[in-house]
């Protein structure tokens, strides 16, 4: 813990993926991989990485890029993460929604999905490398970025919605493709040209991202949780990644080609059911300790503030809190704006106020639960990183709980698939145009991308799907920068309406219109 | 003033029992018909991105099938028979959906089918059974 240093993220994130060591049986062939794209992986994750000296450490750009866009965008919006917290709330419980619009797509639904995207793995195994990398004092910086993050999802989930396609056929697509080439074109000619750069970039890191980590790294992590829980190293399934990769792939691909909403519908219920199961463990095994908390809390405070052991000191803690949990709950990266922009609104606002809540129960509650679980159980341990961590935290307090953890990590990464095909998808087209063709070329490489994913150990492959990821939030947070106006104006209208009482509730609507 | 019914309808055995019982009534009091149906739907949901992008087109789907399949033919019915008949087809709770057509139209009875007696119904409760106890008019159940 002594000399860490925080040269390139991409580390961190491989880090994990090396220690599995669940390929030995491949590494020539992995090796061969590796050397052909290393030196162009490196140069693409040496530019989305490249840090600035802050200090003794070394900060990613694209931190403090996200970091500082999310604070703007809350003094901006004079704190909308909390003056509008109520009111999402009341959104998203349906109080303003207009009955004779039953059937289209709440608030909750939009809501729904979009977390389902983005609770996963982050929440699992990065939280568990932040508190080991960081100490307990990284908990307080992961919540205050959290909070913070919660601004930069409420601009860009109103542009979603505000600049969305609504074709003609019925369908609603929407995200930072289409407020980043519409939203600009009205600003001038000038602009439209800026916006379509912009968009064209956004689409093809996303699609990058989709391939990466919503995909190969979600496979292969899920993967090594399995060969952990069932043996580690002597486990049966060991040198199998092919035939989990091939597994998970006929599932995604039932879904995704073969239309089979079952599946979907499944595990879009069983997710959210999953998500419940791991706090409410959490929250039993923190009331359980309840004697430990207040010591954990002043551990995270002191932590925050004086960390002991930590290289980088206080600097350096701060960073490894906000890094986590900005990737944890991607607000600036605009892959929520897509999920989020196909809601039944007329005010395109009202889903930013309802996206405050995704890095909230993303990074503020299930985050915050899977540190204080570590802590409190005294798991720490400086050897033991990401999901392994975690299990081994809820373990020393429900021996069987590292299979449901298993179970969930699985779901967590297919339905995180799920969603970051359908992203990965909407990019696609927008480059491609809708055909037929386009859509089951992408289908199919996302599939070989899972199996790729789960059997083989493509550290630098991965570290470059994860750098688009992130890459994303360079053309979305500028567009979102130049739009900012039009947020603003939708929220001032809006607020005011409100404030006066001039919007309806759902009581206060007319019915539906007779049918005949 | 004028007696109107509102009938649920599903198309099925028992609904077109609660039709020909409503029709009789109509008939008999000069009464005016709704016929309603209700497509089974929560706000609170979960739903994949795509299934999201496709819901306002499949609800339109939903709702021209309902009307022509479900509501179109018993209302056709009706007025043949000398009924005056009007559908509407909505997405929500059966229940409460009822009821908030009962109440903004001020309907003076509800009139539902019941399927047959089945053990699970008694057990859970059948949607004729939460009927009855959400609405906050009189109901017959044709059984």
């Amino acid at each position: 813990m002594h000399r860490i240093r925080l040269p390139r993220l991409a580390a961190f994130l491989i880090a994990p993926l090396l220690l599995s060591a669940n390929a030995q049986a491949q590494q020539s062939l992995d090796e061969k991989i590796n050397q052909a794209v290393q030196p162009a992986a490196d140069w693409v994750t040496g530019i989305i990485f490249s840090t600035i000296p802050l200090g003794s450490i070394d900060v990613p750009f694209v931190l403090v890029w996200l970091v500082l866009a999310a604070t703007i965008f809350t003094f901006y919006f004079k704190f909308i993460n909390i003056r509008a917290f109520r009111h999402g709330f009341q959104l998203v419980r349906g109080d303003y929604s207009d009955p004779n619009a039953a059937g289209e797509v709440t608030h909750f639904q939009a809501l729904s999905t979009a977390l389902s995207g983005t609770v996963g793995l982050g929440n699992i195994a990065g939280v568990a490398v932040a508190v080991s990398l960081g100490g307990p004092g990284a908990t307080f910086w992961m919540i205050l970025a959290g909070l913070l993050g919660m601004s930069s999802k409420f601009a860009e989930c109103t542009l979603g919605v505000k600049y969305r396609n609504e074709n003609p056929d019925g369908t609603v697509s929407g995200g930072p493709m289409y407020y980043l080439a519409k939203g600009l074109a009205e600003k001038g000619p000038g602009f439209a040209v800026v916006g379509k750069v912009l968009a064209v970039m956004f689409a093809v890191f996303c699609i990058g991202g989709a391939f990466g980590g919503g995909n190969m790294f979600q496979a292969n992590q899920s993967f090594s949780q399995l060969v952990n829980v069932t043996g580690g190293e002597a486990s049966w399934l060991a040198d199998k990644g092919w035939l989990f990769g091939l597994v998970v792939a006929s599932l995604v691909g039932l879904v995704i080609i073969g239309g089979i909403r079952g599946i979907a519908r499944v595990t879009s219920k069983i997710v959210p059911f999953m998500g419940i199961v791991y706090v409410i463990a959490g929250l039993i095994i923190i009331f359980a300790n309840i004697s430990a908390v207040p010591e954990a809390f002043s551990a995270i405070i002191s932590g925050a503030f004086s960390p002991e052991g930590v290289a980088g000191g206080f600097v350096g803690v701060l960073i490894v809190g906000f890094q986590r949990a900005a990737f944890s709950n991607e607000a600036g990266v605009g892959s929520a704006a897509i999920a989020h922009s196909a809601v039944q609104t007329n005010r395109p606002v009202t889903e930013g106020f309802v996206a405050l809540y995704e890095p909230f129960v993303d990074t503020v509650v299930v985050c915050t639960i899977t540190a204080l679980v570590i802590i409190i159980t005294g798991s720490l341990d400086p050897s033991v990183d990401g999901v392994q961590l975690t299990s081994n935290a809820f373990e020393s307090a429900i021996s069987w709980f590292p299979w449901v953890l298993t179970l969930a990590v699985v779901l967590f990464a297919f339905s995180t698939m799920i969603s970051w095909s359908y992203y990965g998808l909407k990019s696609w087209t927008f480059l491609f145009g809708e055909s037929k063709a386009a859509d089951i070329t992408f289908k199919l490489l996302f599939l070989v991308f899972v199996i790729l994913g789960s059997s083989m150990q493509l550290g630098a492959v991965i570290g470059f799907s994860d750098a688009m990821i992130f890459a994303m939030a360079f053309p979305n947070l500028l567009g979102v920068y130049l739009l900012l106006p039009v947020v603003k104006r939708e929220l001032d209208e809006y607020w005011a309406d409100l404030k006066a009482g001039r919007l309806k509730k759902a009581e206060e609507y007319g019915d539906p219109e007779p049918a005949e | 003033m004028e007696t109107v019914y509102l009938v649920g309808v599903d198309g099925s055995n028992c609904s077109s029992r609660a039709v020909e019982y409503v029709t009789e009534r109509a008939l008999e009091n000069n009464g005016k018909v709704l016929v309603a149906h209700v497509i089974e739907w929560s706000p609170f949901t979960f739903s994949t991105p795509e299934e999201n992008e496709q819901r306002h087109k499949r609800r339109e789907e939903e709702l021209e099938r309902a009307r022509e399949q479900v509501v179109g033919p018993v209302v056709a019915a009706l007025q043949e028979a000398g009924v005056a008949a009007e559908g509407m087809v909505s997405h929500g709770h059966v229940a409460q959906t009822l009821n908030r057509l009962a109440r903004k139209h001020e309907v003076t009875s509800i009139v539902i089918g019941r399927k047959g007696v089945s053990r699970l119904a008694q057990i859970f409760g059948s949607v004729a059974s939460q009927v009855v106890q959400t609405v906050d008019r009189p109901v017959t159940v044709v059984p």
